[in-house]
């Protein structure tokens, strides 16, 4: 078993139409067992709504990257994916990577409002999720607009 | 076989080519994806071309998906050289059955029998998984789904390899409806509607799967027989 | 030996130990993304073209259709790699900082072979851990230079070059076609070639293929020259109607879920 399978997870982010979102499962494992249901995995950076820009985006990646590179050698465990309204591509880590890459080949297409891009990542991240033993116990998303961040509670399947 | 001979048999299936060191390692994972999709009074089925070992592709139109004498449809994926014998073993069967009984096997048959030829092979198994499709007595669309050593389920829709981590969650979503306020997962699609999922489901896996391309080779099964059609992928 | 913690700059190596701690416990510990690639670079009458396809891979999944892989030197140097991914990233950016520093210091436009000698002592170093394989072009006062540079820091002056998991299949396009002093059209047919073969004949390569001229005084980055994989138009739209996801009540914007304690702390 790899140690990226230790815990298991599924997280998710998409752009839309001046929109992002990003959303992930909430199980925290430690390898076949379950831990807790309600894992809090994605954290915000910035308080977009509130005051000015603090950190750009591209910036911030830049600065997780440098972060990671420095321990080449003896690395983290971890793969963060980084969501901001600026620009933005789409990726997606965890256990349920494969699945995550053949719902958002199919699922994704460009301009998305932000309703519809909240359908389709949910849609992306329940259907993945299901396929994966390692990931689930429902998920969060969060849609990122200009007008500030909708934060939506999903009900998936319990197991 | 003796006892000695008995333990040394591989008991599950390696999915690996030529990892284990020096230990013979008869298998090759050849790549490749295969799904099929029952409907109310046909069946699609979908196989894409490519056989491929390692980061070389050996054949761009090396079909792994093929019709057989009773007019059903056996999709395969896996070890292209374990599918092909697999094919003439499930043949000659077909055809000792066909001068015994003076007809052709129905699909549930088939399936039965499938499973019985796999489990014979329980400790040397044709490295396959085999989706047999057809129509079955009533004239509904039928989906049998294996493992290599014999397991089956009659199913509505299902992705096999490379490729079906990526597929399968699509055609739960889309055939299985899944997930969906205001939808009946039991629902059974149309034809127009399973012919453009299995074609999305193939070109999406194409995109992000590199052992899956080339060309498709569609199915679909009814009444009147089997229509084949085939489709360009990307060869990259 | 105590890990250096309070080293601030270079790599850190405190995770090293837990690591392998884990990895003794059977645990199996990630390898860096390596890149199936096709990187090639051939000289021309006039200077040097460098070109390169433009997947990444994670295993057999494609994790980038359309990445770079030409790095940016110096204005007059550019660096194709292949090989563990971050390593090639950071390679060419520290080496690509160090030659703006020695510019600006002896006042002069850099020179390929110093790059050449810097990257080959940087990765010589790190004995091969840092898996860079380097195609490296450039013109400079001497006229047109290229070079392969291996992970392990060897080097290899050639008029035609390839590199990555398609190399074999890009350099029987090379040995059959390259001849001295070719036209710079010809040069740039030739290299989209070349890379084809890899995109299509090797499965850790594809999608586009890009290119780069580099000449006297002047360097033209052709980003995706080539797209001959086209994503074809999906049969349909999957646009869910809206309400089809099931939620829980909406919490107001910008509150975080679970508990306080597993929050991240960014108020300072």
């Amino acid at each position: 078993m790899s140690i990226m399978e230790y815990n298991g997870s599924a997280v998710v982010a998409m752009v839309g139409k001046n929109c992002v979102a990003i959303a992930a499962d909430k199980r925290l494992g430690q390898r076949a067992l379950t831990v807790d249901m309600n894992f809090q995995k994605v954290f915000p950076i910035t308080d977009r709504t509130a005051e000015e820009r603090i950190i750009e985006p591209k910036t911030f990646s830049n600065l997780v990257s440098h972060m990671l590179y420095e321990r080449r050698f003896g690395p983290y465990f971890v793969e963060p994916v980084i969501a901001g309204l600026d620009k933005d591509n789409k990726p997606f880590v965890g256990t349920a990577s494969d699945n995550l890459f053949g719902m958002c080949e199919s699922l994704w297409e460009p301009d998305l409002e932000p309703e519809e891009l909240f359908e389709t990542i949910s849609q992306a991240l329940l259907n993945a999720v299901d396929r994966d033993a390692m990931s689930g116990w429902g998920a969060v998303v969060h849609v990122i607009t200009k007008d500030g961040v909708i934060t939506r509670d999903l009900k998936g399947r319990m197991d | 076989m003796d006892f000695a001979q008995f333990q040394q048999a591989p008991v599950s299936v390696p999915t690996e080519h030529h990892s284990h060191g020096n230990r013979w390692d008869p298998y090759v994972d050849n790549g490749g994806t295969s799904l099929a999709i029952a409907g109310e009074d046909f069946v699609v089925v979908a196989s894409d071309t490519r056989q491929s070992n390692g980061y070389s592709i050996n054949s761009r139109y090396s079909p792994k998906a093929f019709e057989l004498s009773n007019g059903s449809v056996l999709a395969t994926t896996g070890y292209h050289a374990d599918a092909l014998k697999l094919v003439e073993h499930i043949e000659q069967r077909a055809q000792l059955y066909f001068h015994k009984h003076d007809r052709a096997m129905n699909v549930s048959a088939m399936a039965q029998m499938l499973s019985g030829i796999l489990y014979s092979k329980r400790f040397f198994p044709y490295y396959v998984f085999p989706i047999l499709s057809g129509l079955d007595a009533k004239g509904k669309g039928a989906v049998y789904t294996y493992d290599p050593v014999g397991n089956m389920e009659r199913v509505n829709y299902q992705a096999y390899g490379s490729a079906s981590a990526l597929v399968q969650p699509f055609l739960d979503s889309q055939v299985g409806f899944k997930n969906q306020r205001n939808a009946d997962p039991s629902r059974l699609l149309e034809r127009p509607q399973a012919v453009k999922l299995a074609i999305d489901a193939f070109t999406g896996a194409t995109e992000r799967d590199i052992h899956t391309g080339d060309w498709l080779d569609l199915f679909i099964i009814d009444q009147d027989g089997i229509h084949q059609t085939k489709r360009e992928l990307k060869h990259d | 030996m105590a890990p250096s913690m309070e080293s601030t700059t270079g790599f850190k190596f405190d995770n090293v130990r837990r690591n392998q701690l884990l990895g003794d416990k059977g645990y199996k510990v990630p390898t860096a993304t390596k890149t199936g690639t096709t990187i090639v670079g051939l000289i021309f009458r006039d200077g040097v073209i460098l070109g390169a396809d433009t997947r990444a891979t994670a295993g057999p999944i494609v994790a980038d259709k359309n990445c770079e892989k030409i790095h940016y030197l110096a204005p007059n140097m550019y660096c194709c790699g292949a090989g563990t991914a971050a390593d090639t990233e950071f390679t060419t950016n520290m080496i690509s900082s160090q030659l703006a520093l020695h510019s600006l210091s002896t006042g002069r436009e850099a020179r390929v072979v110093t790059a050449m000698t810097m990257l080959k002592q940087y990765l010589f170093k790190y004995q091969g851990h840092i898996g860079a394989a380097l195609v490296l072009g450039g013109y400079d006062v001497g006229g047109p230079h290229l070079f392969t540079i291996y992970p392990h820091g060897s080097t290899d002056k050639l008029p035609y070059v390839t590199m990555g998991s398609g190399s074999l299949a890009a350099m029987s396009v090379f040995e059959s076609r390259w001849r001295q002093g070719m036209s710079r059209e010809e040069g740039i047919e030739l290299v989209k070639d070349a890379i084809e073969a890899g995109i299509f004949n090797d499965m850790g390569s594809g999608s586009n293929v890009d290119v780069c001229v580099i000449t006297k005084g002047n360097t033209e980055y052709l980003r995706n020259y080539a797209r001959p994989n086209e994503r074809v138009e999906k049969e349909q739209s999957y646009k869910f109607p809206a309400g089809t996801t099931e939620f829980i009540v909406p919490r107001p914007a910008g509150v975080a879920a679970g508990e306080e304690s597993t929050a991240m702390d960014t108020s300072a």
